[in-house]
């Protein structure tokens, strides 16, 4: 069997040293009806069988690597320089366990030490945790933690029509069982204003995307205004990427960052696993979920790191726990370090303008055509919509079989005023031949 | 000598990562939203490799060493799953494409959504959740959906043993419900007259871990379940032990109503320093409307030369998605390739030589160590790291002691039922060299505990660094560095 070491020798010894006489009689306590299921499972094949099957399965997707993509969204298609994968693959990284004996853990804990700095600074907040799973649940335990902060006496939340429809799911998902009331985002035009005007003293947390869905970026200052004069929060959703270019949240005296680190060094992977930043003002930092590394010394007044403040947490606190959070995902943001680190102040500044100047090409050639209209008016970042001619299906279908492109997304699938509305993202990864030939499919789509 | 912080290496100007030079004509910078600073490290590629590797070689390791942590199931993580997963056609995959561009991951999906069901007695399942802790929120939000469609608002009680882990009564507050804890008798059950008097029409479900938190077979079982459905309540099974019982008893079949599993424990994804994991829930038939979605579904079946059109579909009674996307597709492309290896006669192979291991080290220790509840157990056993000749010494002590001689601790303080437990899981990953080896150590650091405690006190010896002053760190709250100064050190706060 693979993986396990046990010859028939040994097998008959430890048997014998544990007083029974079979593999059968370790598991008297177990029910006799249903113990030892005939498990209906495929029989066992070899490595090399497994791989061409998983060579088979893998090669009857399309993907980036293979295929033009436009396709955005909340999942990005970046370069990911190999440092990063090859650091991945350290086994001494990826086979070990959180953080919970310090002195055989200075790697993980000093690598996520370098994680939450590096993410502080680039948000320009205080404290970041250790991770989240992603930037949806992020902001769902984002909320938890405003409706903490207010002792479960306000019952509000306003979330912007802006915010990814996914996370807005989940935020719902998360909150169903509290008794809140989430406002804000049935209507599209709800803009930074609209919101403020729905903030009142029973409002726990007005939460805005930035760059937002549509890839629209604004100046959250006067929405912070207006929440803390009402005493609620502002939680501001990030792409981090976006954030090598544009003002930090912090600016905005947001509360709480959260968003998904997946731009930063993590392929798509059909969406998982990807990295939840979870980032706070300091006052909030005994109310925030999840691990944090704090450094110390040991006794020869050697520095070092552990994880601190863990009576927030499940295993010490149990149901006064500010979540229930433990396994999060270290090895995601050990990738995002890596690629910050290899990056550079440089780098993601120069990944994020290339970004910004191909979608904004893209963005005129488009707008230009006939028959297509850009919906974004003002700042966007490096994803824009447009309204097509013919049902974005349509159009899609077309650029894969014609142009071999992936188009863009179907935004009528969560907003219906949206109906025909494509959202397109453009990254470094796209070269103005690959815009051009978009643009040009476009066009003939327009007219078949 | 501690390695540098990546600050520390820093320095201004110097050129990373080079990138294509721009092909499009320059577009505005957006007024007033372009910002001064970026307070990120300069390093070159050497000195990015070299910090990372250094820092990786101050780490234990399943692939360095022993890894008996109780509850966390530290098996082998196979080289294998790692070349899956990062098969371009999964990798560069993007959620949001046409199911129909993606028949290959979703025929994954598929396949491994049966057979998880298969292996735990499910009629249905979401792949969604992220981790053990996300699988049991979206479990206890199942229940709580499933009574509040049946209009039965007056279920706010979830039974929880007092072995349980952490997660289960922070996991039920999250959810919006109350917890009771319930007792354990004096073999390591849960107290059947205990639960007989918590049972009544406000109790909305019972957590069980089975095995327990003891790495006990809980006798009662049926008797449980029994109860908790006959006062109209449902059963939530932590999976964190479904290792012990791969191929040897389906919770399903027990009367287990919804399960999470831990794909990062039982089926050998790697834990990653602390995730990511993924934390599948499966249900029984009458809770499969209520399941997070999307979940893959066959949209026409397929033939001898067609292969079947799968689709996502959202369950009709949804509790809604617990995340963006799919769930950590890359972890199921591990676990899939692992169940695959294995196959049907592998599951219950795991299982045996699991339990096996775990009954053998509990064999060659229990005349020195204290094993309070001393009967064969499954896949983990609870010892006490204290002695009445030693009086001074700590689990904690015996903990750091096995550093020194290149083994990871066990887990300890927990299950916080049994006074300075060890909770020792070797997994069937592990031959009886190795176990042998570490059940030596064990019994040389119990004659040292009563003949030179101090060198247990002083432990460990040979790690990067000893042990590490906790209140300093929740005192100073040191918890990032920003960039230096020109020729300073980054600075702390």
């Amino acid at each position: 069997m693979a993986y396990i070491p046990h010859t028939e020798d040994e097998r008959q010894a430890m048997l014998a040293a544990v007083g029974v006489r079979s593999l059968d009689d370790l598991y008297q306590a177990v029910p006799a009806a249903v113990r030892f299921p005939d498990l209906e499972l495929p029989e066992a094949v070899s490595e090399l069988e497994v791989m061409e099957e998983l060579q088979a399965l893998s090669e009857a997707n399309l993907d980036a690597r293979h295929t033009v993509c436009f396709l955005g969204a909340g999942a990005y298609n970046h370069f990911v320089p190999s440092v990063v994968d090859h650091i991945l693959r350290r086994g001494e990284f990826y086979t070990a366990y959180t953080p919970y004996q310090p002195e055989v853990s200075q790697g993980t804990l000093q690598a996520i030490f370098e994680y939450q700095s590096l993410i502080c600074n680039l948000t320009g907040m205080d404290v970041s945790n250790a991770s989240h799973y992603d930037g949806a649940t992020a902001l769902a335990e984002a909320a938890i933690l405003a409706y903490n902060h207010h002792r479960g006496k306000r019952s509000k939340i306003v979330l912007s029509p802006g915010i990814h429809p996914h996370y807005r799911q989940t935020v719902r998902t998360y909150m169903q069982g509290m008794g809140l009331n989430l406002v804000g985002d049935a209507a599209l035009g709800n803009d930074s204003a609209a919101l403020a005007g729905l903030l009142d003293s029973d409002t726990l947390m007005v939460a805005v995307q930035y760059p937002d869905f549509f890839g629209r970026i604004e100046d959250f200052t006067a929405l912070g205004k207006a929440a803390h004069a009402v005493g609620a929060l502002l939680c501001v959703c990030v792409n981090p990427l976006a954030l090598g270019l544009l003002k930090p949240p912090a600016e905005f005296d947001a509360d709480i960052v959260v968003g998904d680190g997946q731009p930063l060094g993590i392929p798509m992977s059909f969406g998982g696993p990807s990295l939840g930043h979870f980032t706070v003002k300091k006052e909030f930092v005994r109310k925030m979920a999840g691990r944090l590394v704090g450094e110390t010394v040991d006794g020869r007044g050697q520095r070092g790191f552990v994880l601190t403040l863990s009576t927030r947490e499940q295993h010490i606190k149990r149901e006064k726990a500010t979540s229930n959070i433990c396994t999060n995902v270290a090895l995601m943001a050990l990738a995002s370090a890596v690629y910050l680190s290899a990056m550079g102040k440089r780098g993601l500044r120069q990944v994020a303008e290339l970004c910004y100047h191909k979608a904004h090409y893209a963005a005129e050639q488009i707008g230009g055509l006939k028959g297509y209209t850009l919906w974004n008016r003002g700042e966007f970042f490096h994803e824009f919509a447009v309204r097509c001619p013919r049902p974005v299906a349509d159009v899609n279908r077309f650029l894969l079989d014609e142009c071999g492109i992936l188009g863009g997304y179907d935004l009528g699938q969560d907003y219906p005023e949206l109906r025909d509305h494509m959202l397109i993202a453009v990254t470094e990864m796209n070269s103005k031949e690959q815009i051009d030939d978009l643009v040009a499919g476009l066009k003939e789509v327009a007219h078949v | 000598m501690s390695e540098p912080l990546i600050y520390d290496l820093s320095a201004p100007g110097r050129p990373g990562v080079p990138l294509p030079a721009p092909d499009v004509p320059a577009a505005g910078l957006p007024k007033g939203l372009v910002r001064k600073d970026l307070p990120l490290p300069e390093l070159s590629e050497i000195d990015v490799v070299r910090h990372f590797v250094r820092l990786s070689q101050l780490n234990h390791s399943i692939d360095t060493g022993f890894y008996p942590l109780g509850s966390c199931t530290m098996k082998y993580n196979p080289k294998v799953n790692e070349d899956a997963a990062r098969l371009p056609g999964f990798a560069f995959s993007h959620p949001l494409q046409d199911p129909e561009t993606a028949q290959g991951n979703l025929a994954l999906m598929y396949s491994l959504q049966e057979w998880l069901c298969e292996i735990g007695g499910f009629a249905g399942i979401s792949l969604q959740p992220a981790a053990g802790a996300h699988g049991e929120l979206t479990g206890i939000l199942i229940i709580r959906a499933y009574h509040q469609a049946r209009g039965d608002a007056r279920r706010t009680k979830i039974l929880i043993p007092n072995s349980a882990h952490g997660t289960n009564p922070a996991t039920t507050a999250m959810s919006g419900m109350q917890v009771v804890e319930l007792p354990s008798d004096a073999r390591g059950n849960v107290d059947l007259a205990a639960l007989r008097a918590a049972c009544d029409d406000t109790v909305a479900g019972l957590m069980l871990t089975n095995p327990n938190t003891l790495g006990l077979f809980e006798e009662h079982v049926q008797e449980v379940v029994e109860q908790i459905h006959a006062c109209g309540g449902l059963v939530y099974g932590d999976g964190a032990n479904m290792n012990a019982l791969l191929g040897v008893v389906r919770p399903g079949d027990l009367g287990i109503d919804v399960m999470h599993y831990n794909l990062h424990k039982t089926f050998s994804t790697p834990h990653g320093g602390g995730g990511p994991g993924s934390g599948p829930v499966g249900v029984c038939e009458k809770l499969v409307d209520f399941l997070p979605g999307p979940i893959v579904e066959v949209i026409e079946a397929g033939d001898e030369d067609e292969a079947p059109l799968f689709g996502l579909v959202m369950p009709a009674q949804s509790i809604g998605r617990v995340k963006a996307f799919h769930g950590h597709f890359g972890m199921l492309v591990r676990a899939y390739t692992y169940i695959r290896m294995q196959g049907k006669a592998g599951m219950r192979a795991i299982a045996d030589h699991a339990v096996l291991n775990a009954n053998y080290v509990r064999a060659r220790l229990r005349g020195t160590y204290h094993v309070p509840y001393d009967r064969i157990c499954m896949h983990e056993f609870v010892a006490e790291g204290r002695w009445a000749e030693a009086p001074d010494i700590r689990a904690l002590d015996v903990a750091k002691r096995l550093m020194d001689f290149g083994f990871h601790p066990p887990t300890n303080y927990f299950p916080l039922i049994v006074h300075e437990a060890l909770m020792i899981e070797p997994t069937e990953s592990e031959s009886k060299q190795v176990l042998d080896a570490f059940a030596e150590v064990m019994l040389r650091i119990a004659e040292e505990a009563r003949t030179n405690p101090d060198i247990l006190h002083s432990a460990p010896h040979v790690t990067p660094v000893g042990r590490l002053d906790e209140v300093k760190a929740a005192k100073d709250l040191v918890l990032c560095c920003r960039p230096a100064e020109l020729g300073e050190p980054a600075k702390r706060g």
